[in-house]
């Protein structure tokens, strides 16, 4: 069987806007694939590459060995697209939708109904309902059901899960890992940096340019400073007064505490206790942990920034 | 007394109950979490609480006025931005500020003197006669925050302003968001990230159209006994079905 996915130095600009540059990966038979960034990185013109809707400047790019130049129309053919705007049709009904996708692939929505099956009996109470009238949970799976129901080899969800709350954003990450088990090759993007770890690879992606590709659990290991989580009662106070010190490498916000790397590493520490204990900060708790995905990217985008474009 | 005050405050879509009988206050200078699955019923909430629905029964009071009889006091008195509507982006950064200034009928000279005051804090000099389409989202997001609080509100509404915005713009915006608050805005805001709930004072979780939990974040967690806001809200939807 042939590669899902080859992408080898995209470059691809917009004016004066370089949206990609210098884009290499390779996305391997039946793995989840994440392409991981915030808008604006680039993920969403590299989709429109690989599904053939768009020329690169320069690069190749192959799925299922076909060339996204040359075999345009056979990709087509073989690829599942779910692009990041709702793209079904809002006034025809959820059958409808699924019927006119399953005919324009010269297919019938029976002749697969064994891959979109799971998925469509959440939305089966809806079927007579226009698309445009469902929650934004009930249109994604709808898309995906869409996407799908040609049995694509290569599967492209362009951010499926953005402005979807958290409850339907883990039942549709359950739904891909189920896909991938029945060998579908995903290329899945997301904002969300939570995400990254139900990927068995990733590529983390801004100003489009890719700041690391591997397997999120690699990339949490080579995160080499020591990290601290700290707390007090006024977050507000703390984070600000964490900011001015001095042997402050790092400081964030991240949900109850706020994530700390200091320049001297563990070293640093009874410095960091000596310049706090005089502000007082109230219910003050301080311990170690493990960097998460999220950590890695902030530190991948503040060491890319210091780096001449 | 609070800014925004409801007492069973409902809205009905014919059979459909979007929002039902909802209590709650949030008081001056508080970040309030506005979180619930999608279809929850949180825009319809939003929506009559700006002066943009009436609703169908029940009373809110928002800076001082009825949601029924003084919409357009309301409207005149708060601050709104939402992920997808915010600022015209063919407009230049400094003609957007210049054109929300005028909607909320500050001065010229105001105009003059908060444009200044907001490319300064905002480290947007260099760009205030680009296009706001040319700019990166979280510079945006940033800028049309800033636009929204132009006019002093006491209240402003944040609807998911930090979606898709990469990691360090995110915080930077709630940043923004604590400066805002410290001085005594109140800021009511809904977000599909757990993380940012925690940096709430209080947050409320609609389920179904009824608000139903409401606690501060660390309280929330104590009481669904849930290591994370995450957790909360799974449990909380996981109840439901």
């Amino acid at each position: 069987m042939e590669t899902p996915i080859v992408v080898q130095d995209i470059h691809k600009s917009f004016g004066a806007v370089k949206a990609l540059h210098n884009i290499s990966f390779t996305v391997n038979e039946g793995e989840l694939f994440g392409l991981i960034g915030p808008d604006g990185a680039g993920k969403s013109t590299l989709f429109r590459i690989l599904t053939t809707l768009l020329l690169a400047d320069k690069g190749q790019a192959s799925v299922n060995g076909l060339d996204v130049v040359k075999d345009y129309k056979a990709i087509r053919r073989i690829v599942g697209y779910m692009p990041g705007r709702f793209s079904l049709y809002q006034d025809l009904t959820v059958e409808e939708n699924l019927h006119f996708f399953a005919t324009i692939f010269n297919t019938t929505v029976e002749a697969n109904y064994d891959l979109i099956e799971e998925i469509y009996v959440q939305i089966a109470p809806f079927k007579k309902r226009p698309a445009g009238k469902l929650s934004g949970g009930m249109k994604q799976k709808l898309a995906l059901c869409c996407a799908l129901v040609h049995k694509p080899a290569v599967l492209f969800l362009d951010e499926p899960t953005t402005g979807v709350d958290p409850v339907s954003r883990k039942e549709f990450w359950d739904m891909l890992q189920r896909l991938k088990q029945k060998g579908i090759a995903i290329l899945v993007s997301t904002p969300y940096m939570d995400e990254a770890m139900l990927c068995d690879r990733v590529a983390l992606i801004q100003n489009g340019q890719l700041l690391n590709i591997d397997t999120p659990q690699h990339i949490i290991e080579q995160f080499s400073k020591p990290m601290w989580a700290v707390r007090a009662k006024n977050m507000y106070r703390l984070i600000q007064d964490l900011r001015v010190f001095p042997g402050t490498d790092s400081c964030y916000a991240f949900g109850e505490y706020l994530h700390l790397t200091l320049k001297n590493g563990t070293a640093g520490v009874d410095e960091l206790q000596a310049y706090l204990t005089p502000k007082h900060h109230e219910e003050f708790s301080m311990f170690s942990i493990q960097a998460g995905i999220e950590d890695c990217f902030m530190e991948l985008m503040n060491t890319e920034s210091l780096q001449p474009a | 007394m609070d800014p925004i005050i409801t007492n069973g405050l409902t809205k009905k879509f014919g059979g459909f109950i979007a929002t039902n009988a909802i209590t709650f206050e949030v008081k001056k200078g508080e970040i309030f979490g506005f979180l619930g699955a999608n279809g929850a019923g949180k825009t319809t909430a939003m929506r009559m609480l700006c002066g943009l629905l009436r609703p169908s029964s029940g009373t809110a009071k928002v800076a001082g006025y009825d949601v029924y009889t003084q919409s357009e006091r309301i409207k005149q008195n708060i601050g709104y931005m939402s992920q997808k509507f915010s600022l015209y982006e063919d407009l230049k950064v400094k003609e957007n500020i210049r054109f929300y200034g005028g909607i909320y009928g500050l001065s010229d000279k105001a105009i003059k003197e908060k444009t200044t005051q907001l490319l300064q804090k905002l480290q947007m000099e260099a760009e205030a006669d680009q296009l706001v389409s040319s700019l990166p989202l979280g510079w945006k997001q940033k800028l049309s925050f800033s636009i929204a609080i132009l006019h002093d509100p006491s209240i402003v509404f944040l609807d998911e302003p930090t979606g898709g915005v990469d990691p360090v713009t995110r915080r930077q915006f709630w940043d923004l968001i604590y400066e805002a608050a410290s001085r005594g805005v109140t800021v009511f805001v809904t977000t599909h990230y757990m993380d940012e709930a925690e940096y709430c004072d209080r947050v409320s979780i609609m389920v179904d159209g009824r608000i139903r939990a409401l606690d501060t974040p660390r309280r929330l967690r104590e009481q669904f006994d849930a290591e994370s806001m995450d957790d909360v809200f799974l449990k909380l939807a996981r109840e439901k079905r």
